[in-house]
Formats: structure tokens, C-alpha cells, sequence
């Protein structure tokens, strides 16, 4: 266990090592394969290596390994450690494992590119920092990580910079990240405030003396956290920029935007969950945030047609999901589906991907400028891809719940933890009906995305068609083995009630038992349960049947001859005007109040104008008034002499 | 008022009167008599003070010498008659006015004040010393004495001003 | 005595000289109004001789010698000036100016 620090430090190799290729040698692709791949396989198997430890020792607290003195200020001691525990054990397979996964596939998706070695520098080099983030013993060290995660996801969005757009997302997706870190920096202040220190050890041993359950600081302090968690995982209020992010390349979107970074928000709360534990209000606004985005993303998906901006906002949804798993004390649950996630979107991006590719090709060879994204291009490409078509069919009906798909297991397990709360707390009887009303949507919309795409006739056009094909097994090989995943990933954490043993939620029980003390009792009956699975299976089996029967995929056409629009589909399609009410509301009072406020008044008027100009008129003003004094005439020298003994006199004589 | 009081007080009169003359007078040559009427009467004063020795050198000296220079110097510079704009206009006239003002008022406090009794030598003093060293040894006595190093100075003083005035009154050094 | 009274007029004496040195233009007046504020100073040394001393005669002795020879040196300054700009007003003599 102690060579966990090979885990991230193998990316960072990675990285340097490519970064250096990507200077001098940028044509060295094989190597920048080799290598950008290899280190990603390497960490992964030294994490299956430290979580087998792990499991063989299984000690009773976290094993921190400590590096070196970080920040020795006065009474706070942050030292460069890494922590080694259940949670940071599944984080650690999940993102090295579904990341070596992508890497490999980014091979094959990007291999015609011109920045080949810079990809795959900016990839490790976020693997590095996302693993930083996981394995960090204290708060300071997993900001670093959440920092650099959001820096990478910053250069990678923006990786085709050259077209404005696609820097402008970055720079989103950045500034918005940025108002969720202060939420974090803030909590960190406070928490050092009331407890001392900032290290998961000692916080989580002062926690249930320094807070009483329930107070205003411990209260802020998980408000401040969650802050954050909606910038970097992408809810309310702060998550328009994550379906702008879909900008960069699609192996960055399944990697980033779906399966690692936005998820370090649910890391987060599951970390902290003590502290989330003593709060209940945040963890009631964490879990109705988190069940209103759910539902709201999914409206949104219901009318989008570019295929990643679909999946964009199930991303949205199915992070809000995971927020009401944590949010109700579900802790296991919202990091099973943190899980099934990665699996089932990864695969869903990637086999997006694979079309993407396809579109692009067939395209590119007929030199046609049409969208290669939008669903109203596309249509009837099972005949085509028929490997994709199998995966990604595997993965809607994971997500949409279907047994015994993987998400069937981890969003049955929340919603049922949510109707459980309800019993002692009955506005969770509201987040659970939005639970179920996304899942509905959920399943609706994933329906409607395969159908455009794979099924009904084809719109791609006359002479394209020729050039669709398979992607390359270096792309369909990952395919295959997330579909696995996909399929199985339900084994984890079997419920109880269905003969399964509940391994992931036993696995994790060292970290979520002290907060299990605060928590109110939820316990269903099993009939109760069993009537909630079923309910949730016809509501999805609803949403699939009702996509299939509403939706005609031969009454598409072809992007450019689309009809706009109109009514509630315009709303949808517009995404509730979001962008625009922040545009309106935020940041154009900014930029005015930085261009007319700041720059024209303080800057140029107040600093330039009074402070340096002002300064040097007034010693010209006092020059000249000097000069006056000395005017050769002798006459008004002696004036000024008789002043001055008239002064010194009434001076002396007093 | 004995007889000493009533002379001094005319010739105090007479010398604040030809003070202020001698300095309004448009003429030069007529602020310059004016100066020397003063002088007098100063010379009066001081035999009044005891100062009989000083008196004259006043008359000789000031009056005689000095004053004599001044009226060759005004006649070598055909200054006789007198600008127009000799004076300063109503605002320096005023400025010069309230300033002088403002000064003689500071200056009545110094001559409210008396010398501390310690330091101060029983009355008529200086006629019992001009009467045993006669009036000129009575400054003489000292200032050859007690005084003589500032003495030799001064004649070094007196050199150094006249070969001064010589080169700068030269037309071509 | 007349210690107080010669005080008061050396006083008034010199105040009016320093009037005399804010209010002339003319340079020549001028030197004269400070001869006179020389005179005060003269009365208010031989006042004090009297009750301090002799001292205060002999002192009045170097002032008149001092005077003497300052009056020369001053006057052919201005003798030189007057040759330079062919004037005394004081107005005209700023070539210090600056």
C-alpha cells in the first residue's frame, strides 16, 4: 500500500514525457501512444495493487502517507499527504481504470490530429491532478486536485482553440468552476476556524464535538462545500458549462464530463459526509438541488439534436442523482451510481464518439459542411456501426433502469433511500416523485437519441453513405469491455431484498459509520421496496415504450432543412433560456461595472487621473507657487525678511 | 519736570520728527539733511545719557563722515530732484505700514522690561566713573583694555572696507 | 531715570526706519533708512550703558565703525549697479530673478 504515490505520479510522468514530445517532437505519435496509454494501464494496475492490499489488511481508519511539510503557518500544518481508504480505493479503480479505457480509445479517435502529443499531455496531466483530488488527506491537497482538474478541463475543452467557440467553453466552464472554488476556499476557512485543522483525520475526529447537529457553522460550512460541488459538478445554479464544454474532442467529454471530474463532487460530499451528516439542512438542500437538476436537465435533453449536448444534459441529470444519494445519507448508493455512471456514460460518449467519427469521415470524403453531431444528419446507422449500435443500446437501457442493467441497481438503491427519509422528513417524498419523474424523461429521451441515430431511414445523404463504417477495434475494444461493465456493474452492491450481499455499501462502511450515528433511521418494509422496484421499472419500461411509439425517425430531415422550433419544443430546445437570463442578470452588469466602473472610473479616473497625474500637478502647482517667491526683486525680499523677524520675535517673546 | 526731563523731550521729539521726514521726502538730498537734523539730535540724547564722548564721535563721525558720503554719493549720481515712483503703491505702502506697525508693537514689551536687579549698577555710575577717568578715559580705559582685541579687528575691518569700496567704485578694475 | 523713555524712542525710531526700507524704491533712501535703524540701536546701547555698564558705550563705538565702513562699501556697490543699469530703483536691480 505504500506505493500508492506511484498512482499519480505515473499520469504525471505521462504528461511530463509528452508534454516534452509535444514541444519538440509532436510527429512522434507512436510514442506519445505508447506512452500516454502505458502509464494510465501502469496506475491502474498499481491501484488494483493498493486496493488488494486494502482489502487483505483492512485496517479500521484511513492510512495516510505522509510526504513532506507543505504548509507549516503558525497553528496550520498542511503536509503533502495521501490517504488510502474504501472511498479513495473505488476512486482510484474507477478513474484509472475507466480512464486507461478512454486513453486507449483516444488513440484510435485521435489519431488524425495535429496536436496528438499535446491531447495526450493535457489527458495524463488530468489523470494526475483527478487522482491528487481522490487520494489527498486533507482538504488543501484535494483543492490542489480540484484546481488542476479544473485547469485541465480548461485546456482540453479548449483544445481546438483556434475556433473561437471553443475557447470561449473553456473559459466558461473555468470562470464558472472558479465562483464554485470559492465556495470551497471559503468552507476551508471556516473550517479551520472552528476545528483547527484541515487534514480528514483530525477534521472528522473533532467534527462531532467542535459542531453541534445541526448549528449555523457546520451548516456553512457544507453550504460552502456544496458551492462548489455545483460548480465542478455541474447543478444549480452553476452548470451551463457543461453542455458548452461538449466543444472539445468526445473521448474528453466521456473522460471529464462524465466520468471523473464532474463526479469529484459527489467525491466530495462523500467524503465530507460527517460533516454533511450534523448539517441537515445542506444535506436537504443538496439532495433537493440535486433532484431538481435531475429533472430539469432531463427536460432539456427531451428536444436537444446535437447527440454529445444530449448526453451533455444526462450528465446534468444523472449527477443529480447522485446528489440526492448523498444528499439523503445514502452515501454507498450515490457512489455505486457514481460507478455505474462511469460505466454507462463512458460508454455512451465513446460509442457517440464512434459515430462522430464516421459522420466526420464520410463528410470530410465528400467534402460536405454539415453538422457531423446533429441526430437529423444521421439515422438508420446500425447497418454501419453495428457494434456501437449493440453497446450503446446496452448502455440507454442501463441508464434508463432497466434490471439487470448497472443502473438499474444504483438508482433504484437511491430513489428507495429517498422514499425511506420521507418517512421522517416528507419534502424527500418530493425529491423522490422528481427522481421518478427524470427517470421517466431519462428514459424517454436516451430512447429518442437511439432511435434518431441508429434506427429509421438514413438522412446522412446519397454519396456519404458509402464512406460509413465500424470504428477501429482500438476504438470498439474499449466499447466492449465498458459494455461489460454496463451489464454487470450491478454485482457491486446487489441489494438485500434481491439476494445480493450489498458489497459496496459493506466496503465503505469504515467511512460512512461515523456519520450513520446522525443520520435518522431509514428502514422500509420489504413490501414497500418491492413496490418502488417495480414502479420504477414500468416507469422506465414507460419512457422507452412511449419514445418508440410517439417518435417517428422517418419524419426527421436533415439539419439544414429543419424547421424551427416552436412553442414549449422552442423552450426546450433553447434550454429554459438560461444562458440568457445569466447573460442579462450577470454578466452584463459585470463587464459594464469592470468597463465603465473600474477601468473608466477607478483606473483611469481615480489611479491615473488623481493618484499620478493629480500627484505631479500638484508639485507643479507647489513648484510654481515657489518660483513665485524668488523674483530677483529685492524689495519683496526684505518684506519677507521683516515677516520673518516679526515671527521669531512674537516666537521668542511669549 | 526738571530741566533734563523737558530738553530730552524736545529733542526726542525732534528726532522722531526728522525720522519720519527724512523718510517721506521725495528728494533724496532732502531725506539725507533730514538724516542729519536726526543725528543731532541723537547727539543731544546721548549727553542727556552720559554718553558725552559718544556724542561727539556721533556728530563727528556719523553726521560729518558718514553722512557727507552719503550726499556725494547722491550728488555724483545726479539723484537730486527724484523719481516719481520713488514709493511702493498703495498696497506696498500699506504692507509696509501694517508690518512696521505689528513690529513696534512686539518692540513696547521689550521696553516694559528691566534689567534684573542683579546685574544692575547703582544710579549715576557713569558720571562717577567719567569723573575719575575723565569722560574720554572712561571709554578709552576699557576699550584699550578689556576691549582691544575687537579694537585691532576693527581697524583690519576699516582696511578691508576701504580697499573694497576703492575696487568696486572703480570704473575699470 | 530716562532708562524707559530712550528705550520707547530708539523704539519708535527704528520702527520708523524699517517703514522707511518697506516703503522706498530708492536704493540711496534706503541705505539711509537703515543708518537710522542703526541710530535707534546706537540710543538703546548707551540707555542701557547706565545701569550695565560701560560696555554699552564701547559697543556703540565699533557700531559707528562698522556703520562707517559698511555705508562706504554698500555705496559704492551701488555706485557699480547704478553704472550696470544706469538706475537705483529697486524695481529695475532683479537680476537674481529665478
Amino acid at each position: 500500500m505504500h506505493w500508492v504515490w506511484l498512482v499519480p505520479l505515473l499520469p504525471l510522468a505521462g504528461f511530463v514525457l509528452n508534454g516534452a514530445l509535444a514541444l519538440v517532437r509532436p510527429g512522434a505519435k507512436r510514442a506519445v501512444s505508447v506512452i500516454g496509454v502505458g502509464v494510465l494501464v501502469a496506475a491502474f494496475a498499481a491501484a488494483v495493487a493498493v486496493v488488494a492490499d486494502l482489502a487483505a489488511t483492512r485496517p479500521a481508519g484511513p492510512v495516510v502517507f505522509t510526504y513532506w511539510d507543505w504548509i507549516p503557518v503558525g497553528s496550520l500544518h498542511v503536509t503533502a499527504a495521501l490517504q488510502v481508504d474504501p472511498l479513495s480505493a473505488v476512486m482510484i479503480l474507477v478513474v484509472t481504470g475507466v480512464g486507461s479505457l478512454i486513453h486507449l480509445f483516444s488513440v484510435g479517435y485521435m489519431g488524425a490530429d495535429e496536436g496528438y502529443a499535446r491531447y495526450f499531455a493535457y489527458l495524463n496531466l488530468f489523470v494526475f491532478f483527478m487522482l491528487v483530488l481522490v487520494l489527498g488527506a486533507s482538504f488543501p491537497v484535494m483543492f490542489v486536485g480540484w484546481e488542476g482538474v479544473g485547469l485541465c478541463s480548461y485546456l482540453l475543452i479548449g483544445f481546438w482553440f483556434d475556433v473561437t467557440a471553443n475557447a470561449n467553453a473553456g473559459k466558461k466552464a473555468f470562470i464558472m468552476n472558479r465562483i464554485g472554488d470559492f465556495g470551497f476556499l471559503a468552507a476551508m476557512f471556516l473550517l479551520f476556524q472552528h476545528v483547527g485543522a484541515l487534514d480528514f483525520v483530525t477534521v472528522f475526529a473533532k467534527a462531532s464535538t467542535a459542531f453541534t447537529p445541526g448549528d449555523a457553522a457546520v451548516t456553512a460550512i457544507t453550504l460552502f462545500l456544496f458551492l462548489g460541488c455545483t460548480g465542478k459538478s455541474a447543478q444549480i445554479p452553476l452548470y451551463t458549462w457543461l453542455p458548452d464544454a461538449m466543444a472539445g474532442p468526445t473521448p474528453v467529454s466521456a473522460l471529464i464530463h462524465a466520468a471523473t471530474m464532474v463526479t469529484a463532487g459527489v467525491y466530495l460530499v462523500a467524503r465530507a459526509n460527517l460533516l454533511f451528516a450534523l448539517a441537515p439542512v445542506s444535506s436537504a438542500v443538496v439532495a433537493g438541488v440535486g433532484a431538481l437538476t435531475a429533472l430539469f436537465a432531463a427536460t432539456i435533453a427531451l428536444k436537444q439534436w446535437d447527440i454529445k449536448k444530449v448526453l451533455a444534459y444526462s450528465t446534468v441529470s444523472q449527477l443529480g442523482y447522485m446528489f440526492v444519494g448523498v444528499g439523503t445519507g445514502a452515501y454507498a448508493a450515490g457512489v455505486f451510481h457514481l460507478a455505474t455512471h462511469a460505466f454507462f456514460k463512458a460508454l455512451l460518449f465513446l460509442g457517440s464518439g464512434s459515430v462522430i467519427h464516421a459522420m466526420h469521415h464520410a463528410y470530410h470524403r465528400t467534402h460536405s459542411p454539415e453538422d457531423a453531431q446533429d441526430m437529423r444528419n444521421m439515422g438508420g446507422l446500425k447497418q454501419y456501426l453495428p457494434w456501437t449500435w449493440v453497446l450503446m443500446w446496452i448502455a440507454t437501457l442501463a441508464i434508463a433502469g432497466i434490471p439487470p442493467f448497472a443502473g438499474f441497481f444504483s438508482k433504484d438503491e437511491i430513489l428507495g433511500a429517498a422514499f425511506a427519509r420521507g418517512a421522517s422528513q416528507p419534502v424527500w417524498y418530493v425529491f423522490w416523485f422528481l427522481g421518478l419523474a427524470a427517470a421517466l424523461l431519462t428514459a424517454f429521451y436516451m430512447t429518442r437519441m437511439m432511435l434518431y441515430t441508429f434506427h429509421g431511414p438514413n438522412r446522412t445523404g446519397e454519396r456519404e453513405r458509402a464512406h460509413l463504417h465500424e470504428a477501429p477495434a482500438v476504438m470498439t475494444g474499449p466499447l466492449a469491455v465498458l459494455g461489460l461493465l454496463s451489464l454487470a456493474g450491478g454485482v457491486l452492491n446487489l441489494p438485500p431484498l434481491l439476494g445480493g450481499g450489498a458489497w459496496l455499501e459493506h466496503w465503505l462502511e469504515p467511512v460512512t459509520r461515523a456519520a450513520a450515528v446522525h443520520l435518522p433511521a431509514a428502514e422500509t418494509a420489504p413490501g414497500t421496496e418491492w413496490t418502488l422496484i417495480v414502479l420504477a421499472v414500468v416507469i422506465a419500461g414507460l419512457g422507452i415504450v412511449g419514445a418508440i411509439r410517439l417518435l417517428d425517425p422517418a419524419a426527421l430531415v436533415p439539419a439544414r432543412q429543419a424547421p424551427p422550433e416552436t412553442g414549449l419544443g422552442k423552450v426546450l430546445a433553447n434550454k429554459w433560456y438560461v444562458d440568457e437570463l445569466y447573460d442579462r442578470l450577470v454578466v452584463r452588469p459585470l463587464a459594464w461595472c469592470s468597463r465603465v466602473v473600474l477601468w473608466k472610473g477607478i483606473d483611469q479616473g481615480l489611479i491615473d487621473g488623481a493618484g499620478v497625474n493629480g500627484s505631479a500637478a500638484v508639485t507643479r502647482a507647489l513648484g510654481w507657487v515657489g518660483s513665485r517667491l524668488e523674483n530677483g526683486e529685492v524689495g519683496f525680499y526684505v518684506v519677507c525678511f521683516v515677516v520673518g523677524v516679526a515671527l521669531v520675535l512674537r516666537a521668542v517673546l511669549r | 519736570m526738571s530741566a533734563v526731563t523737558a530738553v530730552f523731550w524736545i529733542f526726542a521729539a525732534l528726532a522722531v520728527l526728522s525720522a519720519v521726514l527724512c523718510v517721506s521726502r521725495r528728494s533724496p538730498v532732502a531725506s539725507a539733511l533730514w538724516l542729519v537734523v536726526a543725528m543731532f539730535s541723537l547727539a543731544v540724547l546721548f549727553v542727556l545719557l552720559d554718553a558725552q564722548f559718544i556724542a561727539v564721535l556721533q556728530v563727528l563721525v556719523y553726521a560729518g563722515a558718514v553722512m557727507v558720503l552719503f550726499l556725494f554719493v547722491i550728488m555724483l549720481l545726479n539723484l537730486g530732484r527724484g523719481a516719481a515712483q520713488d514709493r511702493k503703491g498703495v498696497i506696498g505702502l500699506t504692507v509696509g505700514v501694517v508690518l512696521a506697525a505689528l513690529l513696534f508693537v512686539q518692540l513696547r514689551f521689550l521696553r516694559q522690561a528691566a534689567p534684573p536687579a542683579l546685574i544692575r549698577l547703582p544710579d549715576g555710575m557713569m558720571a562717577q566713573l567719567q569723573q575719575q577717568q575723565g569722560m574720554v578715559g572712561a571709554v578709552a580705559t576699557p576699550l584699550y583694555q578689556a576691549y582691544l582685541v575687537p579694537f585691532e579687528i576693527t581697524s583690519v575691518l576699516l582696511l578691508a572696507a576701504v580697499v573694497g569700496a576703492v575696487v568696486l567704485a572703480k570704473r575699470k578694475l | 531715570m530716562l532708562l524707559g523713555d530712550a528705550l520707547g524712542v530708539a523704539a519708535v525710531l527704528f520702527v520708523i526706519g524699517v517703514a522707511g526700507v518697506l516703503v522706498r524704491r530708492n536704493a540711496i533712501i534706503i541705505f539711509m533708512c537703515v543708518e537710522l535703524m542703526l541710530n535707534a540701536v546706537n540710543l538703546t546701547f548707551i540707555a542701557f550703558a547706565q545701569t550695565l555698564g560701560v560696555a554699552g558705550q564701547i559697543f556703540v563705538f565699533f557700531v559707528m565703525a562698522v556703520a562707517a565702513a559698511e555705508a562706504a562699501v554698500g555705496l559704492a556697490i551701488v555706485l557699480a549697479v547704478y553704472r550696470h543699469q544706469d538706475t537705483v530703483d529697486l524695481r529695475r536691480i532683479n537680476l537674481l530673478k529665478g
